[in-house]
């Protein structure tokens, strides 16, 4: 793998530009970092930080020119990899149009390990099966990765434990590490397409220093996780759990309001909605996100089989963490803590885990 | 309007106004870009907010906004049932008594004499209820004012003979599907979104603003958990009470979520 140094990713990202990629990364928006495009790197968020713990998100002013010095925001890969409204078909007088896949050519710069590792969850999920899902394919074919590699994790990052962090090891084109002192970039390559994109900007090979100081950085960031989590037999012990009491006392704070699920990265299931015009001659179908801590989920013979909040928190987290193994041979959680920091009433499912088990 | 010739095997549309401010009629109105396609389908028969040719009953389907709030109220809503095969009450004052529903915390009687100068004038019932509670009703669509998409929806699902998709679940759903960030998380803004039904596209969440619940419950409100945390953020018991007692006061769950307000303290 070649690694070199730029001192700045403006000629990064005016080469991905250049060849015809729209570039999303992160910016500073209604108080919170967002995925959104961008032109210069003077829109990335320099000397901005994030305070995260249970319900609580903020943005912080940190004292530096860093800017990915901030742990995972609100918006993961999968508004890019599974938007949230997708039309499917639309009928005409009984004659049937597929739509047809959008898949922008999207570089998504700043994703990390924990969002590679969700990505790869999809990747099983939409294209591992019997029946892979060719609009998703088409949609992560146009799509170029550039990770960064955690510098500073967040009050609920718990990567470590689940494995798939803080640094970047597969799954990326491009994997950045963001140095100081001089403030610089150290890049590898984990693609053809990102090796060609590397040999097309100015920089210099990375000496023995910076490689040092990149390994140093995630040495540290994996000694700052917030929670951690205690996997070993997670999987029988969980499936084990089905009468425990704390079901019910986390369905008492539960507020079923979905927010755990639509932030989670790996979360991947829809619902399909029918509308039809006045005159009844053309019918659309769109793919939406849906929740299993709506009713209408397991709505099966016009009542809801997962009616009480406990039934349904504890299907959610037993497929996360227990049934997604004999699904996917997997974990459905990447322990990116979003599911933690993005709930209203700051439930936490370390936490949670820590009494069921 | 079409006259009768042109009328001629269409479904009959009417729109009724009880108690309410003509809000929600008005987003039929407001439909614009779509009001020729359904002028083309439907016959609208009755709206007197948009025409005063009135072709008679029976209808195909009737759209009721407003609560019942006067004996004339109680006898009108038992005719408008008898002429109306199908019968969709639209907006909170329809489907729970509406803003005007806060007199059932309090004598009706006493706002009367305060705000008239003749209050023996005034025929009012001691409560502001629902359509539901006086005839049966098909559909109920919620909001303050109703979502002109959600209105389209429901129109084109009656004309088509299918279930209109108007999911039950909590705004947070249309919230994060929007892309919005999490008022009450990231700003510690407090929002009634997780214990409110969808509808209206996360309106006042996109703009910064938290959800004021005009949509009514959800499905499975949570309410005393959400309260919890709006204390956490500041919110004072008075403060609670009001937030629920608004559009939706009479909704069970909101009722007692501001009773629970009440009594926690």
């Amino acid at each position: 793998m070649n690694t070199v140094v730029t001192e700045s990713l403006e000629p990064l990202i005016a080469e991905l530009r250049s060849r015809g990629f729209t570039v999303v990364g992160p910016t500073t928006r209604d108080g919170a970092i967002r995925f959104a495009e961008i032109s210069c790197s003077a829109q990335l968020p320099a000397g901005r930080g994030d305070e995260q713990r249970p319900g609580r998100y903020r943005l912080t002013e940190r004292h530096d020119d860093l800017v990915f010095g901030f742990a995972a925001s609100p918006d993961s890969a999968k508004r890019y990899t599974q938007p949230p409204r997708q039309p499917l078909l639309r009928m005409r007088e009984g004659t049937v149009e597929e739509a047809e896949a959008q898949a922008p050519r999207i570089a998504l710069l700043g994703v990390r390990a924990c969002d590679l590792a969700a990505i790869a969850v999809q990747d099983r999920v939409f294209l591992g099966g019997r029946h892979p899902d060719p609009a998703y394919r088409k949609r992560r074919e146009a799509m170029l990765l550039i990770a960064v590699n955690c510098a500073v994790p967040g009050g609920t990052c718990f990567c470590v434990s689940m494995g798939t962090g803080p640094k970047a090891t597969t799954g990326f084109d491009l994997a950045l590490t963001e140095l100081s002192d001089p403030h610089r970039f150290l890049i590898e390559t984990g693609s053809g397409r990102g090796a060609e994109i590397v040999t097309a900007i100015s920089h210099r090979p990375a000496t023995g220093d910076d490689v040092v100081a990149a390994e140093e950085v995630s040495r540290v960031a994996a000694t700052r996780m917030g929670r951690q989590v205690d996997t070993d037999g997670i999987q029988e012990r969980l499936a084990g759990a089905h009468d425990s009491p704390r079901w019910a006392e986390v369905a008492s704070r539960c507020l079923a309001c979905t927010n755990c699920t639509m932030v989670c990265p790996t979360c991947f299931c829809t619902t399909v909605e029918d509308a039809t015009d006045f005159t009844g001659g053309v019918a659309e179908r769109t793919e939406v996100w849906d929740s299993c801590f709506t009713l209408d989920f397991s709505e099966v013979g016009g009542s809801s089989v997962r009616g009480s909040g406990s039934a349904r928190y504890r299907q959610w987290l037993t497929h996360k963490f227990s049934t997604w193994f004999d699904q996917f041979g997997m974990s459905g959680c990447v322990g990116c803590g979003r599911c933690i920091t993005w709930c209203p009433t700051g439930i936490d499912v370390t936490e949670e885990l820590g009494c069921i088990l | 309007m079409a006259g009768p010739a042109a009328a001629a095997g269409r479904p009959r549309l009417a729109v009724w106004k009880f108690a309410s401010c003509d809000g929600c009629q008005l987003t039929l109105l407001d439909c614009e870009d779509e009001l020729l396609s359904v002028a083309a389908e439907v016959d609208i028969a009755y709206f007197l907010e948009a025409s005063s040719a009135v072709g008679p009953g029976p209808y195909d389907l009737s759209l009721v906004e407003g609560s019942v709030t006067t004996p004339d109220d109680l006898r009108r809503i038992q005719h408008v049932r008898r002429v109306s095969k199908r019968l969709v009450t639209i907006g909170a004052c329809a489907t729970a008594g509406g803003i005007q529903a806060l007199r059932d915390f309090a004598d009706v009687r006493e706002f009367a004499s305060i705000v008239y100068a003749r209050p023996d004038y005034i025929a009012t019932l001691e409560r502001s209820t629902p359509i539901s509670a006086h005839v049966p009703v098909d559909f109920e669509l919620r909001g303050c004012p109703i979502d002109k998409r959600q209105l389209l929806e429901v129109i084109s699902a009656f004309l088509a003979g299918r279930r209109p998709f108007v999911p039950a679940h909590s705004v947070c759903v249309e919230c994060k599907a929007r892309g919005n960030v999490c008022v009450m998380v990231a700003h510690g803004t407090p929002c009634l979104g997780p214990v409110t039904q969808a509808g209206c596209g996360a309106l006042c969440p996109a703009f910064n603003r938290g959800c004021y619940g005009c949509f009514g419950p959800m499905e499975s409100p949570n309410a005393r958990a959400l309260n919890a945390q709006l204390r956490e953020l500041g919110m004072s018991t008075p403060e609670l009470v009001r937030v629920y007692r608004t559009f939706n006061a009479t909704e069970e769950p909101f009722r007692q979520a501001a009773e629970e307000a009440e009594s926690d303290t």
